[in-house]
């Protein structure tokens, strides 16, 4: 299985702190912030370097506010299946 | 060559909406009415293509309606009283969101379940309001089958130029009774794309919206005093009305629908006893013909309005008269049609009998 | 002590601070808010089901390239202002009458692709007569109802769909079924009738569940191409606000009470009853 680095963008003025990404992301990398955005909310923000670019945390997201990027280690681009609806995405991670 | 038939008032009705090009009509069996209904599902489909779907309730019919006159196309119910209650939220909706579309009420004798007798009583319903809110219908009473017939294209065309929908107000006994109709030719089905219409948005526009809900209390009145501009400009341009043998008259009765048809026999029996009677019959009850009201009171002696319910356009009568004159009111309820005699009777003891 | 304190405050700005890595880069983009899904503020609570749905008929739309070819029907209650959320041509509807109003625009535009998008005590309480009957004329619409078995708009009123028990500012004993009526498993009825003939229970809570929700949405939309009857999909949703728990707790609570009342998957396929 090819090794994946992911890496995410909030948008910090969408996001109503909800949370639902934090609990969704396997990786631990999410947490709140400490600061408010312009709605007052605690926004979420990426913490670890360790995404795999599953796109949990966007799928739950109830703003449309986060964008997944993902890559192979060699280069190669990595196309998010959602063919197999019947679980969560497992990939192995790049350690 | 003319086409003449003779025809039921619901049929003709039914018959005109067909040769209107109407697109859908969607409705719930209710007598006096349901031949409309009845005759739609018989002819319609296979002569235009017109949809012609039989709803599950008058509430669901009038959404549909709401849904499918979204789309900018011909659309049309009708129903009787107890129906018409029914479809007042809808009727409401339908006039916020400015949506173009015909609509029917054959009134019967209410309230209530009433009779399926013909009846005057939705007056108020249909010329005040009925829904909630500030909205009006533009509102034609036929008195004939023959007007049966030509306001559904009439009001189709109303409804289109003010995107506003447009009642036909009739009663019981013209869409019973038959007369002989002349029905206008078969006008071709066609679908013109509506700036504002919810037909899918294409690339070279932005999206539309159907909607009344306007949230912000300022936004809301912005509706409100553009809807209002639309009626004043109504009132300024459809005023209809029919005046028979008033300019020399002393007395004029007031009457809409049937009812002015009657009175007409009751003025020509009047003036054979040598009382100069003359009718004035509105037409579009909105707008309500003040001004020519106001204009007849200078130079009568009084007006006697006759309605069949406990006296509704009356008040529009009086306002438009605004006190220059007596203004008398004789009317019969629950399905009763008064004759002329009657008519004529009341008429000399209100103004004759008292010496005016 | 909270864990979110052991992230000291130094670490987090920088990590706030830290440039993204090369990774960021249009060409690695895997998922991004679908261009039907309008780039406004959504006025939904925090952690609302709605939004994710919303989303879902957005991608589904685009994926399918249909944009010009929709039209939707959001009546009364927290979706009611679905169209300004969603950049196709939609409607407004009455409190109940979205499935009515739906069957208007698709009688006159049959070769267009309508959807209502209803809520529970909309299609399920003072809608129900519009519900069946156009299910029952097999109305070639996709239905779409969000159950959180609760009056979200109104504030957390009892619902058709309450739960026994559950609490709400109407049952605030907890709804007894003896005086209140039993939960109205509408789609179980509505899979009784002729006239439907793809009908599932989905949800999105869990990402699984999201993915799951829009391949029923998806289907909802194809079937449709090829007539054969209504499409209806029920998102069993939360209401974290009017069932007074954060959005994590809500969605907990969903699984927990929710699910095994309204239990997901196909009750209907046009291949046969599951």
């Amino acid at each position: 299985m090819a090794k994946v680095k992911g890496d995410i963008i909030i948008d910090i003025e969408k996001c109503k702190g909800c949370e639902l990404c934090i609990e969704a992301c396997s990786q631990g990398s999410l947490e709140r912030s400490r600061q408010v955005n312009n709605k007052g909310y605690l926004y979420i923000v990426k913490v670890q370097d360790n995404c795999t670019g599953c796109t949990n945390c966007a799928l739950v997201c109830p703003e449309g506010g986060i964008t997944v990027y993902r890559k192979t280690v060699d280069g190669k681009k990595q196309i998010a299946k959602i063919d197999n609806v019947n679980q969560d995405m497992n990939i192995e991670v790049n350690e | 060559m003319k086409e003449l038939k003779l025809m039921k008032g619901n049929e003709a009705l039914a018959e005109a909406a067909i040769r209107a090009g109407c697109d859908a009509y969607f409705g719930y069996p209710i007598t006096p009415q349901s031949e409309v209904l009845e005759y739609l599902s018989r002819e319609a489909e296979q002569r235009t293509g017109m949809v012609v779907l039989q709803a599950e309730s008058e509430i669901a019919s009038i959404n549909m309606v709401y849904g499918a006159a979204g789309t900018g196309k011909k659309i049309m119910t009708s129903s009787s009283s107890p129906g018409i209650s029914l479809m007042q939220e809808g009727i409401s909706y339908i006039a916020c969101a400015e949506l173009p579309c015909l609509l029917v009420n054959v009134n019967r004798g209410g309230p209530g379940l009433g009779t399926i007798q013909p009846g005057q009583g939705d007056y108020f319903q249909t010329v005040k309001g009925g829904g909630h809110g500030d909205y009006r219908l533009i509102v034609l009473a036929p008195a004939t089958v023959q007007e049966m017939a030509d306001f559904v294209k009439e009001g189709f065309e109303l409804a289109f130029k003010y995107r506003n929908p447009v009642m036909i107000l009739t009663d019981g006994a013209l869409g019973q009774m038959m007369e002989k109709v002349e029905l206008f030719p078969q006008q071709e089905r066609k679908f013109e794309e509506l700036a504002w219409a919810t037909t899918g948005k294409s690339a070279n526009r932005q999206k539309n919206a159907i909607t009344s809900l306007h949230l912000k209390a300022e936004q809301m009145e912005e509706v409100n005093i553009a809807l209002q501009k639309k009626y004043k400009e109504i009132e300024k341009n459809e005023i209809r009305y029919e005046s028979i043998n008033c300019e020399d008259a002393d007395i004029i009765i007031t009457a809409y629908g049937l009812v002015a048809r009657i009175c007409t026999k009751s003025a020509q029996l009047a003036r054979e006893k040598g009382i100069k009677v003359g009718v004035l019959r509105p037409i579009s009850l909105f707008p309500f013909p003040y001004d020519v009201i106001n204009k007849y009171a200078n130079k009568v002696q009084g007006i006697l309005d006759v309605e069949m319910n406990a006296g509704q356009m009356v008040e529009d009568v009086r306002l438009a008269v605004n006190g220059k004159v007596p203004v008398e009111f004789y009317g019969r309820m629950g399905g009763v049609v008064p004759d002329p005699e009657e008519i004529l009777k009341v008429l000399e003891e209100k103004f004759v009998g008292a010496a005016v | 002590m909270n864990e979110k304190a052991l992230i000291d405050d130094e670490h987090f700005e920088h990590t706030l601070r830290s440039e993204h890595t090369e990774i960021i880069s249009p060409e690695n983009i895997v998922y991004e808010k679908p261009g039907t899904l309008l780039d406004v503020d959504m006025h939904y609570c925090p952690g609302c089901g709605h939004g994710v749905v919303h989303r879902l008929l957005a991608e589904v739309i685009d994926e399918m390239e249909i944009q010009s070819e929709v039209i939707g029907v959001a009546p009364v209650g927290c979706s009611v202002l679905a169209y300004n959320y969603l950049n196709i041509d939609m409607s407004e509807a009455a409190h109940g009458r979205a499935s009515a109003a739906a069957t208007g625009i698709k009688r006159v535009l049959p070769e267009k692709y309508v959807f209502s998008y209803q809520g529970d005590g909309d299609l399920a309480a003072i809608g129900t007569g519009e519900t069946i009957h156009t299910c029952n004329r097999g109305e070639n619409i996709l239905i779409i109802f969000i159950n959180n078995g609760i009056y979200g708009m109104t504030g957390g009123q009892m619902a058709p769909t309450t739960l026994e028990g559950m609490k709400s500012t109407t049952s605030p004993f907890g709804r007894n079924v003896s005086t209140m009526g039993a939960p109205l498993k509408i789609t179980e009825l509505v899979a009784q009738l002729p006239g439907t003939q793809y009908v599932t229970r989905q949800s999105v809570h869990k990402p699984g569940n999201v993915r799951k929700a829009k391949k029923a949405i998806q289907k909802g939309f194809e079937l449709q191409k090829q007539g054969g009857g209504t499409c209806f999909v029920e998102i069993v949703s939360n209401c974290p606000s009017n069932w007074k728990m954060t959005p994590i707790e809500s969605n907990h609570w969903l699984e927990d009470n929710m699910l095994p009342f309204y239990p997901l998957g196909d009750i209907k396929t046009p291949n046969g009853r599951k």
